[in-house]
């Protein structure tokens, strides 16, 4: 009988590992394939030859990425968009996330539904699409006219992460907010001084998600950035993927060059992938925590 | 006694007779000085209410505007830049789009746009909503810590890829053979096809180019992308069972099918409810951005979704009022959805999402 037991448990852990590992594998996979398609020479992308370690190695195509202006302008665009984009979301969500932490604050009820209609109700995209070439329209008239102002300030924010925060700050003794109240702080300064550092891991949590969102962002900037040399790297990526899957631009490509246009897409997947691989470690231990506290209150 | 008419007299015992409520003065006060005391609090709390400025600032611009819009569905024009440069049509965009009165095709494509967003998103609850769960109960069993978080590092990694490069990737591994480029399909193609499970013949012409396999690559990419992250809240509730329970089961001679069904699985139970429930609120929200990114006018058959149908009518077409009709019909179904969805779990697990 005990035998028995100790055999379906170790036959499950058995099971358990080999399906994780060809999971996780599966996960690898298209990122390693990516990179090894990336320096392949030319026949051995066309034909679907790679099919895990590079083949006749050449550097070529990401000297093609590197050398062009476009792409390093589309990469600053990127950043630009992620880090003032990050701020200004990090900024609304964190001082209205604290006021709306508050019991004590007047209609809490309803602002909280204010935020989490949100959620529910989305009135579309061409009302969001009308709304959006207005907000470029004011923002001209005020002298504006560098679109990814406009990305920053009226696209991104989610009502969902805002109420990550709340509930972290709803979780600080109240306190710690008495006692530095008594000590004579002020709002802004139990804010930086109390809830900040308390609710760090919640925080970078919050942070990463926007930064990460801000980061992939795509499909609005195509819309609405309309010069060219403005667009963040996303679109510049999927241009240039539109760009050479048209046979016919490709059609004599080989005799020029040592590498398929493939590669040169891989290369842009993995110059935009290298900024997440390199973080990505040191706050994977954030994230999970805020998941599992997901909005669910009780 | 004045004669100011009052309701909330008492019987005082002393004079015998029926006095004015002494706390009903504060209470009348308190009543006519509602607002007073409102302004005074806010004014007292001022930093605080400052402080939630930018925040409604934000969403009235940018979130509550736009539904302002939403009343574009009621009006005529087409090229007008904005609502007020229109007018009143009343239902007509509603009575094409459902009936087909005066626009059979357009119709005909909205209601194929609507019965796509339910499949897609209803084979995503049927193949995805498991994956989590059983990759949740995989790594429960991994008892080393260095190997799991080098399985959760690799497993959460495609949820933190952009959508474009993501599907881009799809497009790259399955994409077409080309004679003039003198290119052979893309590598999982080649694999299909070597395999046996789809003829050579589709594979040279592009799984993407064929409708048949377009709600296939959705939902493969989508776990791949999405069942290691979410994994991370069933995994939460199960670490959160005491060993003592596993030991108490093994010494009541339970396996581990017995373990699983009596142990684990009830106690995340709500966690699965939840999520069950979260899921099938959604049922009507498909993203929009990995279908644009992944169609093409070959596969509208399978893949087109309301969100681009609107799209492609309202944005990069001139059907404006067409397209936030089909859109609005679509979220306010969508939000009856979670609105009841969340009604059920507020019963069935006294816990309430939002």
């Amino acid at each position: 009988m005990r035998r028995k037991l100790e055999m379906s448990e170790l036959i499950f852990r058995l099971i358990s590992y080999l399906l994780l590992t060809m999971f996780a594998v599966s996960c690898l996979y298209p990122f390693v394939y990516t990179v090894s398609s990336a320096i392949s020479g030319y026949a051995e992308v066309s034909d679907s030859k790679i099919v895990l370690l590079p083949k006749n190695v050449q550097f070529d195509a990401f000297r093609d990425v590197f050398s062009d202006n476009a792409f390093w302008n589309a990469y600053t665009n990127t950043l630009f968009i992620t880090f003032y984009g990050t701020l200004w979301e990090m900024f609304v969500s964190i001082l209205g996330a604290y006021a709306l932490s508050k019991k004590r604050l007047l209609f809490r009820k309803g602002f909280n539904f204010f935020l989490v209609f949100t959620m529910w109700f989305s009135a579309g995209l061409v009302p969001q699409y009308l709304n959006y070439l207005e907000t470029k329209r004011a923002f001209q008239s005020i002298g504006i006219y560098d679109d990814k102002w406009l990305v920053v300030f009226a696209m991104g924010m989610h009502a969902m992460n805002i109420i990550l925060l709340r509930n972290a700050f709803e979780g600080v003794p109240s306190e710690i907010e008495e006692a530095a109240i008594v000590d004579g702080a002020t709002e802004f300064q139990v804010l930086r001084k109390v809830y900040l550092p308390m609710c760090k891991p919640m925080i970078a949590t919050v942070a990463l998600f926007f930064a990460v969102s801000r980061w992939n962002g795509y499909f609005w900037s195509r819309q609405m950035i309309s010069k060219i040399s403005e667009q963040p790297l996303q679109v510049y990526l999927r241009l240039r993927l539109e760009e050479y899957s048209d046979p016919e631009a490709t059609a004599n490509w080989q005799l020029s060059h040592s590498y398929a246009p493939d590669s040169v897409i891989y290369a842009l997947i993995v110059c935009s992938m290298i900024p997440i691989l390199v973080i990505y470690p040191f706050i994977q231990k954030y994230f999970a925590k805020g998941v599992n506290v997901g909005g669910i209150k009780e | 006694m004045n004669d100011k008419v009052t309701d909330f007299l008492i019987f005082d015992e002393e004079s015998g007779t029926y006095i004015e409520d002494p706390e009903q003065a504060v209470r009348d006060d308190v009543e006519k000085n509602y607002w007073k005391n409102v302004v005074k609090t806010v004014v007292k709390d001022r930093r605080l209410y400052l402080m939630l400025l930018p925040m409604i600032l934000v969403f009235l611009l940018w979130r509550y505007l736009p539904m302002y819009e939403l009343l574009g569905s009621f009006k005529l024009t087409e090229d007008a830049k904005s609502v007020s440069e229109q007018y009143f049509s009343g239902f007509s965009y509603f009575r094409t789009l459902i009936f087909g009165t005066g626009g059979a095709e357009l119709s005909a494509q909205f209601w194929r746009a609507f019965r796509n967003t339910f499949l897609l998103s209803f084979y995503g609850l049927v193949f995805g909503f498991p994956m989590p769960i059983i990759i949740a109960l995989f790594f429960n069993e991994i008892r080393s810590d260095i190997a799991r978080s080098i399985y959760q590092v690799l497993t959460y990694l495609p949820k933190f890829m952009s959508t474009v490069v993501m599907t881009s990737l799809v497009v790259m591994l399955v994409k077409q053979g080309s004679d003039t480029s003198g290119t052979q399909p893309g590598v999982i193609s080649q694999m299909l096809s070597d395999l046996g499970l789809i003829s050579a013949d589709t594979a040279y012409a592009g799984m993407l180019n064929d409708p048949r396999f377009f709600r296939a690559v959705y939902q493969i990419s989508g776990i791949w992308e999405n069942a290691g992250y979410d994994s991370i809240v069933f995994f939460a509730a199960m670490i959160a069972v005491s060993p003592t329970s596993f030991e108490a089961a093994q010494i009541d001679g339970a396996d581990k099918m017995a373990q699983m069904r009596y142990v684990i699985l009830p106690s995340i139970f709500s966690v699965i409810i939840i999520m069950l429930i979260t899921r099938i609120g959604s049922l009507l929200s498909v993203g929009y951005e990995k279908v644009l990114l992944l169609y093409d006018p070959n596969t509208y058959v399978t893949a087109d979704v309301v969100s681009t149908f609107a799209q492609r009518n309202g944005i990069a077409g001139s059907l404006k009022g067409m397209a936030t009709a089909a859109e609005m019909m679509n979220n306010i179904i969508g939000m009856l959805l979670v609105i009841g969805a969340n009604a059920v779990s507020r019963k069935v697990s006294d816990v309430s999402l939002y």
